[in-house]
């Protein structure tokens, strides 16, 4: 434990900003393994230790979450989008944004636009991600 | 009622290496550098200003038992602790040059904002900080919490 275990932290602690910085660029698991000084099976597990997630998910977490800003705030085409934040295709943006969101790009920017017209206090209640289950239901899973 | 906030606090892994960052690095200025025997009070503040100071404590025996002390080292290297807190330049491009010389640890760099610009930097331990330039003026946040929150990052 204890100075190899803070050591190990902060190595992928380093991997993990990367991840939030570079997200748009073609990371792969070599590069982010090399930032964090180790080999890459083992950085997938010991990301995992650390943070609870794989190193791929997180990064795939991250991308939605930057794709689910551009769907609300800008007028770009839900493929612009899909690559600009660093997705290589469009079947792999829709069916892991709908994964991870519980609706795709499209229904969601509907929604999203929707909430401007409606009192701020409406926006929060009826947006906040469920704990139910229609999500899913929703989305047909 | 309360009429000032004048510490806060940050948990550091070595209090030498903290001073060099957050002294040496950063050009805080140390405030209080005092052995009191059970502890070593150090505090740093902006050049200046000794109205608001951030403690950099070293997490241990006897305040905390050896496991906790362990569990606290563990977050912070995590990345976990929260942040140690916002500082103010006035011109933030030049300082975000001048750190990423001498080798900081950069998440964010130099970002425009409704509240002005700001970069993310982390010290040597894991812990986060912020370093900006407020806009002039009244600031307006953004309405409502979901359509606003994605500006943040």
């Amino acid at each position: 434990m204890s100075r190899a275990t803070e050591e190990r932290n902060r190595f992928m602690l380093r991997a993990r900003d990367a991840i939030d910085r570079d997200y748009a660029e073609p990371l792969d698991i070599p590069t982010l393994a090399r930032i964090a000084c180790v080999s890459e099976a083992h950085f997938i597990r010991t990301f995992r230790a650390v943070f609870g997630e794989t190193p791929h998910r997180y990064l795939q977490r991250r991308r939605v979450e930057r794709a689910m800003f551009l769907l609300r705030e800008t007028e770009s085409s839900v493929t612009e989008i899909c690559f600009d934040v660093g997705f290589r295709s469009l079947g792999s943006f829709t069916r892991t944004f709908t994964e991870i969101v519980g609706e795709p790009p499209t229904t969601y920017r509907w929604r999203a636009a929707d909430l401007r017209a409606v009192p701020a206090c409406f926006a929060k209640a009826w947006t906040r991600p469920s704990s139910f289950g229609e999500a899913r239901t929703a989305a047909g899973k | 009622m309360i009429t000032a906030h004048t510490h806060s606090q940050v948990y550091v892994l070595d209090q030498d290496e903290a001073l060099d960052f957050y002294v040496g690095t950063l050009g805080l200025e140390v405030n209080t550098d005092a052995n009191l025997g059970f502890m070593r009070w150090l505090t740093v503040q902006a050049p200046g200003h000794p109205e608001h100071q951030l403690l950099l404590e070293k997490p241990g025996p006897p305040a905390h038992d050896g496991e906790t002390a362990e569990q606290i080292r563990e977050l912070v290297t995590k990345g976990a602790l929260g942040m140690a807190g916002i500082f103010v330049v006035d011109d933030v491009h030049k300082v975000y040059e001048e750190l990423v010389a001498k080798g900081v640890e950069f998440t964010e760099e130099p970002t425009e904002r409704f509240y002005g610009t700001d970069c993310g930097l982390r010290d040597p331990f894991g812990n986060a900080l912020r370093i900006g330039q407020p806009k002039e003026g009244p600031v307006e946040f953004p309405e409502t919490g979901e359509v606003a929150a994605g500006d943040w990052s």
